[in-house]
């Protein structure tokens, strides 16, 4: 990264952290019937939603029927998958116990089955954020993200892998835990691997049947347009996803860390590094509720299990402590990080120098880098 | 689907059991009975079952276990009368709340504490306070099927004003020669009982004389049941001897408790003092595995459940209630006693 690793002392680092586990607590402590009722009334919009553009394409040989269905179909997967889905299987409605919203046995209208998700998201992504050769959501394995990755030839289609996983998002995430690249690799750990491919095949074939044998086989004579309306409302809902989530830790000034500097951390230098790995979209209401307030991407890996609709008034508080300390905090509006995400997957497509000596090893950096948090761990 | 058909009407369902209040009475100070509808598919119980309750209060869902007190034979209604216990937040809750039109959910009836089909020739049925619902379960039945047995029912409560269904009963007893009402009050100087004090062996012999050929249901305080099971042991008679009782609450740990305690492991049965460090070290330690990611509480695989007892969040320091909830083991503590789902 170009942009110098902010530094906080010890005693700030842990200040800090104590000031972060006072907001959640507080938070804690208020939730309750709000958070219940918002979240219902977040699954009963998508479900109408979704019964009503299934309903629609019934008459989807009229174009307005077909738009219409189309586009409802679309938001009811985007919000089961990122208001819904994602934020349920971080266990952040799990107080309430109801089985509907428990987040160990949620299952969602995507690809990816759920159990994965919940191993290489809550666990790998959200415990070892922005960590290069932890995280293996830079980049999901197939793409250069990071000048620390280092670069070969095959990077030169950066652009054009960047833009089939955007379409085929859902594939990419179920494929995810594979580690397709290590396959690459030559490592392969076949026992795992054959399980882990049984079921994405199986919860594959049910979403694929679902979308497009049975519904369009219910909708009898539109048939055809089903098929292409469901496809089309899957193929928004990956763009849109795929847009919300690299906004999240890819923009330009979001940090990334080596293993060796996040070694031992401490609960303050967690909360540092959260900080730092992310960036906030700007918006309005709707747009944070349609990106599962992703959009607040920097609350949410900050207090992953907190029902994300508070992340909106949270935000202000962390953004006046990040003032206070000195500390970047790394929002704008979707046109202007997604840009930078775009201009970062082209410009690592070729090889990259930082202006230091070794940079093309991927190695020698580290250290250098390191001075940062170091500072923080001294 | 349930989800789906929910948008239609609330008590469509094809798999989940809801019931919709119909009626609420309040016959005691401490009490409520609740007429519930349930829904079709509902499978019906037998007296002496229970059923699981749910209901949701700040957005939490609690559930808790009761006995309808009504006849089988009434198949279209699920009669279930609470106690408000001081520190029951459900029961309380009920007492105060529950209101018509209100949908709460609900299992299937479980339980083994039934008399049996061929219905003994001599029945005693003992309860205590708001243990009354299942032997209430159980004489309502026996009466609507005209069994002519001899049964009696003895029952413990404070006294007149805490009796639940005390006028049920009366009439029952002048309406069915067979059956025979004992009361006993443990609050002295009360009219209409026909024994004072808690229960003793001269109890039992005025209820029923000898009971070596009776079999005895009994429901009710700890206290009260383990002081029968006594008499029945000294006797050597406890085949005849049939139990139910119900717990209350553990009660709430107090915080500033030194860490120790003992833990039980319910799945795997292991029973540990604690060592004070996080519930899933204490698991693996003792030679559980136990699921698990981060270890710092972040994200979730390791969430399992506490059956009972208090835990601190190593974070907050915050001390957990005593009730059944899922908890994240690699930052939870133990606080007293413990019982976890591993």
């Amino acid at each position: 990264m170009t942009t110098e690793t902010p530094t906080l002392t010890a005693e700030q680092t842990e200040a800090f952290g104590r000031e972060m586990d006072a907001i959640r607590e507080r938070v804690l402590a208020d939730r309750g019937e709000r958070d219940a009722d918002y979240i219902r009334g977040i699954v009963r919009i998508q479900r109408r939603l979704e019964v009503g553009g299934r309903s629609l394409m019934l008459f989807g040989f009229l174009p307005p029927a077909w738009l219409a269905g189309t586009t409802a179909l679309s938001l009811s997967k985007i919000l089961d998958n990122m208001e819904i889905g994602h934020n349920v299987m971080h266990g952040q409605y799990d107080w309430m116990r109801d089985p509907a919203l428990g987040g160990r046995d949620f299952e969602w209208d995507t690809a990816c089955p759920a159990e994965h998700w919940r191993h290489s998201h809550n666990y790998v992504h959200h415990t070892h954020t922005n960590i290069l050769g932890k995280d293996r959501d830079i980049g999901y394995g197939i793409l250069r993200m990071s000048e620390d990755q280092r670069w070969n030839p095959y990077y030169l289609g950066n652009p054009i892998y960047a833009t089939l996983l955007a379409l085929f998002f859902q594939w990419g995430v179920a494929l995810h835990d594979l580690e397709v690249e290590r396959l690459v690799e030559g490592q392969p750990e076949l026992g795992r691997r054959r399980d882990l491919i049984k079921k994405i095949w199986r919860k594959g074939r049910r979403q694929a049947f679902k979308d497009y044998v049975l519904h369009p086989l219910l909708t009898g004579p539109s048939a055809p347009f089903t098929v292409a309306g469901n496809a089309t409302a899957n193929l928004a809902r990956n763009v849109w996803s795929f847009m919300i989530i690299f906004c999240g830790h890819f923009p330009e000034g979001a940090h990334e860390f080596t293993e060796d500097e996040t070694a031992n951390e401490t609960r303050g230098q967690w909360y540092f590094r959260q900080l730092l790995g992310s960036a906030n979209l700007t918006g309005g209401r709707i747009f944070h509720v349609l990106s599962g307030n992703l959009s607040h991407q920097i609350e949410h890996h900050l207090f992953p299990d907190l029902p994300a609709h508070r992340y909106a008034e949270i935000s202000a508080e962390v953004r006046a402590a990040c003032e206070r300390y000195g500390i970047p905090y790394n929002a704008g509006p979707l046109r202007k990080q997604f840009g930078s995400v775009v201009k970062k997957i082209v410009r690592l497509s070729l090889p990259t120098h930082s202006g230091r000596e070794g940079d093309d090893e991927g190695v020698d950096r580290r250290p250098a880098k390191a001075s940062g948090v170091a500072v923080a761990t001294a | 689907m349930d989800h789906y058909l929910e948008l239609l009407h609330p008590r469509a369902t094809v798999q989940a059991v809801r019931g919709e209040v119909t009626d609420v009475r309040r016959p005691t100070p401490q009490s409520v009975t609740l007429t519930l509808r349930p829904t079709d598919t509902w499978r019906g119980f037998r007296a002496g079952q229970h059923v699981n309750l749910s209901v949701e209060i700040g957005g939490v869902r609690h559930t808790r276990s009761y006995s309808p007190a009504s006849s089988e034979y009434v198949s279209d209604q699920i009669e279930l009368t609470v106690t408000a216990h001081p520190e029951g937040t459900v029961s309380q809750d009920l007492r105060s709340q529950a209101r018509e039109g209100m949908l709460v959910g609900l299992s299937q009836a479980e339980g083994d504490f039934l008399v049996p089909e061929r219905r003994p020739e001599r029945l005693l049925l003992v309860s205590g306070g708001s243990g009354i619902t299942p032997v209430m379960a159980m004489l309502r039945t026996l009466c609507d099927e005209g069994h002519d047995g001899e049964v009696v029912f003895l029952h413990y409560a404070r006294g007149a004003p805490e009796t639940i269904y005390a006028r049920e009963l009366k009439r029952l007893a002048r309406e069915h020669p067979n059956v025979r009402l004992v009361r006993a009050h443990t609050r002295p100087g009360g009219p209409e009982a026909e024994l004072a004090g808690h229960f003793t062996r001269a109890h039992l012999t005025a209820a029923v004389g000898d009971h070596s050929d009776v079999e005895t249901y009994v429901c009710g305080p700890s206290s009260l049941v383990d002081a029968v099971q006594a008499v029945w042991a000294e006797d050597g008679l406890e085949q005849h001897l049939h139990l139910e009782r119900f717990t209350l609450p553990i009660a709430s740990a107090d915080p500033a408790d030194a860490e120790g305690g003992r833990v039980l492991f319910s799945s795997s049965d292991v029973r540990l003092e604690s060592d004070g460090r996080p519930l899933l070290e204490q698991a693996e330690r003792a030679g559980l595995t136990p699921a698990y990611g981060c270890r710092m509480g972040i994200c979730r695989t390791c969430t399992c459940r506490k059956v009972g007892g208090a835990v601190r969040d190593l974070r907050s320091g915050t001390v957990s209630s005593s009730g059944d909830e899922e908890i994240q083991p690699c930052v939870s503590v133990p606080v007293g006693e413990v019982i976890v789902d591993l």
